[in-house]
């Protein structure tokens, strides 16, 4: 008998702490196998954030740390500095990266940093219970924007992977979702090229997962699916933008 | 070495490059531009990492990061660079990372003004902690301080802040860099420090600490780290306290200013003098040895409400009165301003 699936080596033996059908759960997965594909677990070192990809520190069998909400890539940027050899990466959700920390990664970018941004972005604040943030979709309900997103009084949702591919420092710029099997198997192609760009010391890269809150969206992890299929995917086309030889 | 003439902001840099510092991060904010403006010239000729942020909060991040990954490391700023750095500077003291945060102190409240100042004291940010805050006096204990604030920080793992005022920061004056303390023997290993597995062989994870860990940490620094830093780390001068009439106490600029008031005045009253050399552990000693004599203390501070003499009426428990003498409609304290107020007193007890 072969093996055909089992967990990856650069987890911890510790169960996800992640809603049921949460899609932190299939993000933080592609990226432990990306690592454990890359051989670089023991060179790597993980800095997660606040929101509930706060929890990752657990989950990553590398050294970890919860930097400040926002700051992950400021962070990122110190260790890295002083470790230029090991392979630093950021887990960020959309109302740290692309709200309270927009200055940190678009200088991260701008700067170079040889950093790798898995940017998990599911319209909402997952930990705090569902607030909007600056990627709800127009008309999205929230516990903040509880008759929908209006256009008028808080504009449209920012699209973070086109805005950082204008940065020359951004190496590999890519959006990728989790809603199909194939998606999730693109996914994990596109962050395998976002840690190579750092192991070729390149510069920046990011991969945007797009991702679903079951919890705070109010659905079955089925029906979240089918709304980042319907919904997300639209205004926030796949692919690459930014790429390297 | 001999003694040579320095501008304080650039021994700040120097003392550091001294000390061993690996990284250095910071933003440009007046009036302390000649601290980065030297290391940006200097490290990467003498080694290190130098790097300008696009803010003091990511400044202070990356300062965050490269004291995880196990480096000496520091920044500097004045006032309203501060305040954006309190929230990590406050994780930093409760995760214990050492780093050294200079604060060439401007006048605010707000964006102020460029004047020197004496206006941050209460060094601040969420939740309860402390750290050692270094208050040198001329330009000599500047160089000393930065460079033992690294040894202090790694020794007990605590970030470390100087609180040298615009005017330390601006002024020339000579400095013996031979003259440096020595190096701390004994400083604790980093072992907790991110560098990957591979290069540890065992997994590091720093996070924030939540519920039991949380009180289980601060209980601890409580108990153990903060008696330790008191017994060891508080420092002051002070003559004069056992016959004194009055006593001056003051610190950084305005101690000066108090000691050149003091030789001024010609009174048959008896000066004493007290100079806190740090802000926290706060030195109590000296308050407690002024003589029964004693019918007042000033506290001389270029600010326009007090600070430091919050402190000080703490230390004095109510024994005599203390007054604050500060800042002026015409512009900041002066020598003559405390001259002013002194002689007043003076005359008033005279009468």
């Amino acid at each position: 008998m072969s093996i055909v699936y089992e967990r990856a080596k650069s987890l911890t033996p510790v169960d996800f702490t992640y809603c049921p059908g949460c899609g932190h759960g299939i993000a933080t997965n592609l990226v432990a196998k990306v690592i454990d594909e890359l051989g670089i677990q023991n060179d790597t070192i993980s800095v997660s954030s606040v929101g509930c990809g706060g929890m990752n520190p657990m989950f990553f069998d590398t050294d970890t740390i919860i930097p400040m909400h926002g700051r992950a890539p400021a962070t990122a940027t110190g260790i890295k500095r002083i470790h230029p050899d090991k392979i630093v990466w950021t887990y960020q959700g959309d109302g740290d990266l692309a709200s309270i920390g927009t200055a940190e990664i678009v200088h991260a970018a701008h700067r170079g940093e040889k950093i790798t941004t898995v940017f998990i972005n599911n319209t909402t604040y997952g930990m705090t219970g569902g607030q909007m943030a600056p990627t709800t979709l127009v008309g999205q309900k929230t516990t903040t924007s509880p008759y929908g997103r209006d256009e008028s009084h808080c504009g449209k949702p920012i699209r973070m992977s086109e805005l950082l591919a204008t940065i020359e420092g951004a190496k590999f710029i890519a959006r990728v979702a989790i809603d199909t099997p194939a998606h999730i198997r693109q996914a994990q192609k596109m962050i395998k090229r976002a840690f190579e760009c750092q192991m070729k010391g390149l510069g920046f890269a990011m991969v945007e997962v797009l991702s679903t809150c079951p919890t705070n969206w109010g659905m079955t992890p089925t029906e979240s699916m089918k709304w980042q299929t319907e919904h997300m995917i639209p205004y926030y086309p796949l692919g690459i933008y930014k790429d390297f030889e | 070495m001999a003694r040579v003439l320095f501008k304080g902001n650039e021994v700040i840099a120097e003392a550091a490059l001294r000390a061993g510092v690996d990284a250095f991060f910071g933003y440009p904010i007046t009036p302390q531009n000649e601290v980065p403006e030297y290391l940006a010239r200097e490290m990467p000729k003498r080694g290190g990492v130098f790097l300008q942020t696009e803010s003091e909060l990511a400044g202070i991040n990356m300062v965050l990061g490269a004291s995880a990954a196990g480096a000496r490391v520091m920044t500097s700023s004045s006032g309203p660079g501060l305040c954006l750095m309190l929230e990590a500077i406050s994780s930093m003291a409760l995760t214990r990372l050492p780093a050294v945060i200079v604060d060439v102190v401007r006048s605010g409240p707000g964006m102020g003004d460029l004047a020197p100042a004496q206006e941050d004291w209460k060094l601040s940010g969420n939740g309860a902690y402390k750290i050692p805050i270094l208050l040198p006096g001329n330009v000599q204990e500047l160089a000393n301080m930065v460079f033992e604030a690294f040894d202090i920080a790694d020794q007990y793992s605590t970030p470390v802040l100087v609180l040298a005022d615009g005017m330390l920061g601006q002024m020339m004056e000579p400095v013996d860099f031979d003259k440096l303390p020595e190096r701390r023997k004994n400083l604790p290993d980093k072992p907790w420090r991110m560098a990957s597995v591979g290069e540890k062989g065992y997994r590091t994870m720093m996070t924030l600490t939540y519920g039991r860990p949380l009180t289980e940490f601060t209980d601890r620094f409580e108990n153990e780290t903060m008696p330790k830093i008191i017994a060891n780390e508080t420092r002051y001068e002070a003559y004069g306290l056992e016959d004194a009439d009055v006593v001056v106490a003051a610190y950084g600029t305005s101690a000066r200013m108090a000691k050149a008031a003091i030789k001024e005045i010609k009174t048959d009253l008896k000066f004493g003098f007290i100079r806190p050399m740090t802000a926290w552990p706060f030195p109590k000693e000296p308050f407690e040895k002024i003589g029964p004599n004693c019918k007042a203390v000033f506290c001389p501070e270029i600010n326009t409400i007090g600070q430091m003499i919050d402190d000080v009426r703490i230390a004095v428990a109510g024994r005599m009165p203390v007054y604050h003498i500060g800042n002026t409609a015409a512009g900041p304290m002066n020598t003559a301003n405390i001259i002013d107020a002194l002689r007043a007193y003076v005359e008033g007890v005279a009468k």
